[in-house]
């Protein structure tokens, strides 16, 4: 057993950090969000390095690795709040690639894979989709309903611009004319999608606590840096109690998806909730400990927090993951006791 | 990576499982005697089938197992409802502890009784002054033809009623910085210069003591790792307390936590989406212990150290146990509060976790000062 990142997934995590942290430092982060615009040159990188079809099978132009290689990157595309249409991207081709007929897959996943055509994904309420990310350059949009989920093209949408607080990223509301339902396994695609977010969330919750303790160690009052208080550091061991804790829920859901698909509906329900309830605890964590200073826009901590409650509230939320949780047990020990009795 | 186990962990796995089915442990009696005589004879059955003490050496009498075999060791157990071993101070501290800095009449005077259970340890650090602040240890350890006498006074000692040895720590030189002037002996616990008093715990059973030394003595073949060298013994000692117990006692918060997750779905409770949300979370922190107590096994193993994540296990896995047994009580009602109720039993031993083998609070310093580089006051 080895629940670690084995030396070719730790060489893609470290080639996405190294990359992510010489082109996507904190001010280009914000010279393009506040520009309301993506790095494109960023993107074109990351095209080039295959990330978004990097868990897309060869058949269709795709890397064909697995999830817990998607994760890696992801994590880091989180950690360095990239301005980029990757999230969403990778999102939508995990449902298509799952949820889509041999048809629909053929059709939807070549261009995804080499970055021809972006894609991105939201949830459907009461008939209307969610606002979309990065939904005005895709080419693919996919919609989910409960358990169900259907694909268009940009043709047969509507898009109206939609003005989030998150500005690391573009919305839209879109409105649909000619989707078409996904036709295969749609759930498992929703799954694997959920542990996607979570590893973007992992790497936002990793993020917000590093910048604090750099933080609590260098600002001083009553003589001392700040860090040496302990209603200041005991919040600091917290925050990384939730990240590490997010973390390993995320690699066991990534590794899950791949080994043992039976396990991914808890697991990637673990994922998320824990996951999105540390990067938003985490990041606001952030804000207070910094102080006022937290709470400017200068500081650049309302980019973490803002990106966390935003990656937090896509797909399905953390509580319903929690009852989610809650149902498979209880299925889990009626088969159990079943088994017993019989 | 891959959580999947190797073939010669399944191995190991498959012939602990074989045997604990035709050996099975059988419930542990409530009663404070006879569960002492049923854990010690359980130990001894555990020794007889090679079963005791996996994490040792095999030139010691262990399997040498590996730390995911340990882990494996404590879940398959906890799965087996086998209880705690009685002799886990010896097991999991004083042998290792042995192992390191004894010489060689120590370690072959005292392992083997270790590994058999016929010799129960207990652990004499903790004193009314020296808890979180373990460096204050005052018992006073006076140099005299042969050995030593001791004097003092050691607290929350689990095990001391029954314990045929002790590892006491003591100042054997006042003079001396605080983390220089300790000792490390290994007391005989049969004198008449040890008292062991019961400490009433908050559950109302006898598992900690108080523990009087009037001139106790100690011969000096009886010191571990010489003279003045303690803090760095008693350090070995504390790094032991992991050892792949916590696997063990998360199966166990897993157990109580899948018991009342099936009494809320017999009594049609899940359907209330708060007491679904309420259950759910606590899954989710029972199987975030489990995970991240993998993750560090892994990082121990390939680099020797823990990583990050390490220091962080006993500190989860305290609060998710209480959290588990709080909302049980609050589930079930008021009849959960019966005398008898194994769940108030499981709430007000609970408390504990948070307390014993560091506290809460010491290790958020630890995680602050060590894994975070952060400053410290003091």
């Amino acid at each position: 057993m080895q629940f670690a990142f084995n030396e070719d997934q730790r060489e893609i995590q470290r080639t996405a950090r190294e990359l992510l942290g010489r082109r996507a430092p904190l001010e280009r982060v914000r010279a393009a969000a506040e520009a309301g615009a993506y790095d494109e040159r960023l993107w074109d990188e990351m095209v080039a390095l295959g990330w978004p079809g990097l868990a897309i099978g060869e058949r269709h132009g795709g890397v064909g690795l697995g999830l817990v290689e998607l994760v890696a990157v992801v994590e880091q595309v989180g950690y360095a709040l990239a301005p980029s249409p990757l999230l969403a991207d990778v999102c939508a081709a995990l449902v298509i690639a799952s949820g889509g007929s041999p048809a629909q897959q053929a059709r939807w996943l070549p261009g995804i894979a080499t970055g021809e055509l972006t894609a991105t994904i939201a949830t459907v309420r009461h008939g209307a989709a969610a606002p979309m990310p990065d939904a005005d350059r895709a080419g693919a949009l996919v919609f989910v309903d409960g358990d169900r989920a259907s694909i268009s093209s940009a043709a047969a949408v509507e898009r109206d611009a939609w003005a989030s607080v998150d500005l690391t990223r573009r919305y839209a509301r879109v409105r649909r004319a000619a989707d078409e339902p996904l036709e295969s396994d749609v759930a498992t695609g929703l799954q694997r999608a959920e542990v996607a977010l979570a590893a973007e969330l992992t790497g936002l919750a990793q993020r917000a606590l590093d910048v604090t303790v750099a933080y609590v160690k260098d600002r001083k009052q009553f003589a001392h840096p700040i860090g040496a208080f302990q209603g200041v550091s005991h919040r600091c061991a917290e925050m990384l109690a939730l990240t590490e804790t997010a973390r390993s829920a995320t690699y066991f859901a990534a590794w899950t998806a791949d080994a043992d698909p039976e396990g991914l509906a808890a697991a990637s329900s673990m994922a998320k909730a824990s996951a999105g309830d540390a990067a938003r605890r985490v990041a606001g964590m952030a804000i207070q400990a910094h102080g006022g200073i937290g709470f400017t826009w200068e500081a650049g901590l309302h980019w973490i927090f803002k990106r966390a409650h935003a990656d937090a509230a896509q797909l399905t939320d953390a509580d319903e993951h929690r009852r989610r949780v809650a149902r498979l047990a209880a299925q889990r020990l009626r088969a159990a006791s079943t088994q017993v009795a019989a | 990576m891959d959580l999947g186990l190797t073939a010669s962990e399944l191995a190991f796995r498959d012939e602990l499982r074989d045997w604990l089915r035709q050996s099975p442990p059988g419930p542990t009696p409530l009663e404070e005697r006879a569960s002492f005589d049923h854990r010690r004879a359980w130990d001894q059955r555990l020794h007889a089938g090679g079963w005791a003490g996996v994490h040792w050496p095999v030139e010691y009498g262990g399997r040498g197992a590996t730390l995911v075999e340990s882990a494996i060791y404590n879940e398959e157990l906890a799965r087996a409802a086998a209880p705690p071993p009685v002799n886990v101070i010896g097991l999991t501290l004083a042998g290792p502890t042995i192992m390191t800095h004894g010489d060689e009449a120590q370690r072959a005077r005292f392992l083997p009784p270790i590994l058999s259970a016929e010799e129960i340890w207990c652990q004499g650090f903790s004193e009314p002054g020296a808890g979180s602040d373990l460096a204050a240890v005052a018992t006073r350890a006076h140099q005299v033809d042969g050995g030593w006498r001791i004097t003092g006074q050691k607290v929350w000692t689990s095990f001391a009623h029954d314990a045929q040895w002790c590892l006491l720590l003591a100042r054997s030189d006042p003079d001396a910085p605080r983390h220089k002037g300790l000792t490390y002996f290994l007391l005989d616990m049969a004198q008449d210069a040890v008292q062991v008093r019961p400490l009433r715990t908050i559950s109302d059973t006898h598992e900690l003591n108080e523990v009087f030394l009037e001139d106790a003595f100690v011969p000096d073949a009886h010191v571990l790792g010489g003279v003045g060298n303690g803090w760095r013994v008693a350090m070995t000692t504390l790094g032991n307390e992991r050892s792949g117990l916590v696997f063990g006692k998360s199966f166990q918060a897993r157990i109580l936590l899948d018991r009342l997750t099936a009494l809320a779905d017999e009594r049609g409770l899940l359907e209330d989406a708060n007491v679904a949300t309420r259950l759910g979370e606590l899954h989710i922190r029972v199987e975030a212990v489990r995970l991240t107590a993998y993750r560090n096994v892994t990082s121990e193993m390939q680099s020797g150290q823990p990583g990050p994540e390490g220091s962080i296990i006993k500190w989860i896995w305290s609060e998710t146990d209480q959290a588990i047994t709080e909302y049980a009580v609050q589930l079930l009602g008021i009849e959960a509060l019966d005398r008898d109720s194994p769940w108030a039993f499981e709430l007000l031993r609970a408390r504990g976790d948070t307390i014993e083998s560091g506290t809460t609070e010491i290790i958020k310093n630890i995680v602050a000062e060590q894994v975070l580089g952060l400053p410290r006051l003091r």
